[in-house]
């Protein structure tokens, strides 16, 4: 660990739920390369709020599970209270993602003026990516192309980079797990300058069973499609 | 006929309403209104049962129950609709009060850590 962070004016977003076993050393990771972690507990029924206090992180608890979006919008309104933080990333809790990746994400939005920096598992080697998710996953990477006209090589990954303008922006009304797909037609909306960071994703036995079903692939399309339709309020 | 291009149609507003529907003081006139209508047509058809025959075969039902069956399909499709986008909206609320809830209690949680380290 380092005694300085190697990102001082990042914030990391982490929403978690009943993710008591694996949140201590994903905030160990992270912790001593971000100024501040926000990890928000959605309504767990374990010890994780608890372990997540203990290794130092900020909690924020919803009362009642709202869901991931939700979520991600809660921390990222928590880390915009500390006015010197200028970049937020989220990061998923389950340990699939990597602390230096997330680090190098933010210096790749400095160093080019980015405001939002998008990781792709496909950008890079994917080979560590199951076959039926690859599939699925470029599919849902080439509707997202489709839909917002958008580069991208990975529609669905949860870790990003927000710089602090595009984060005060952001409104995430997708409670639920469609706000990877919203976030991108927010993306696409603003006018955002975006990238994609090539990323690895640590396929573990925890991840892969806290991952989401393939069938919410066809939720997703709903509300997207629902939520494309319906004029914004 | 008639009752062909009437139910059509109804669904179809059913769909509008669906993707267009929000909270306005019209919609909120036109559902009291609705319901108003609903009661009367109902006492009056119960008072008068061959009046809806005669209705039926009016705009081509054969029989007054096959239309009071189809009025209530579609009243059945604009409650759900009406209830599924107010249930929405109050989720939406229920988000936001939740959000600034949980923002406001991890402060203080702040606040009285702070202050205990200050005080020992």
């Amino acid at each position: 660990m380092s005694p300085s962070p190697t990102v001082p004016t990042g914030a990391v977003v982490i929403p978690m739920f009943n993710e008591g076993s694996v949140i201590a050393d994903v905030l160990k990771e992270l912790s001593g390369r971000f100024r501040l972690l926000v990890c928000v507990d959605d309504g767990s029924q374990d010890e994780s709020v608890s372990r997540a206090t203990a290794a130092g992180a900020t909690v924020v608890r919803h009362p009642v599970n709202l869901g991931q979006g939700a979520a991600l919008q809660t921390g990222i309104r928590r880390a915009l209270q500390d006015p010197t933080i200028t970049h937020i990333v989220t990061f998923d809790a389950d340990g699939q993602h990597d602390a230096g990746d997330a680090a190098a994400m933010v210096a790749h939005s400095e160093a080019e003026d980015l405001q939002v920096v998008l990781g792709s598992r496909f950008l890079g080697s994917s080979a560590e990516v199951p076959l039926a998710r690859r599939a699925l996953l470029r599919g849902a990477a080439r509707f997202s192309r489709a839909t917002t006209g958008l580069q991208l090589t990975d529609a669905h990954n949860g870790l990003r980079v927000f710089r602090r303008d595009a984060a005060e922006q952001l409104s995430i009304r997708m409670h639920g797990m469609s706000h990877a797909s919203e976030i991108l037609s927010e993306v696409a909306r603003h006018g955002w300058s975006y990238a994609e960071h090539p990323v690895t994703i640590r396929y573990t036995d925890y991840s892969r069973a806290k991952g989401q079903r393939a069938y919410n692939a066809l939720n997703i399309l709903f509300e997207v499609a629902y939520h494309r339709l319906k004029p914004a309020s | 006929m008639i009752i062909k291009v009437l139910l059509v149609a109804a669904l179809l507003a059913g769909a509008v309403t669906l993707i267009r529907g929000r909270p306005s003081a019209l919609s909120l006139l036109v559902r009291r209104g609705l319901t108003l209508g609903v009661i009367l047509l109902g006492v009056l058809a119960v008072l008068f049962p061959d009046g809806v025959t005669e209705v039926a075969e009016l705009v081509g039902v054969g029989r007054g129950a096959d239309l009071v069956l189809y009025a209530l399909c579609v009243t059945f499709l604009f409650v759900t609709i009406s209830l599924y986008l107010r249930l929405g909206q109050m989720h939406d609320r229920l988000v936001e009060m939740a959000r600034q809830h949980a923002l406001l209690e991890a402060e203080v949680r702040d606040l009285r850590g702070t202050q205990k380290a200050s005080e020992t």
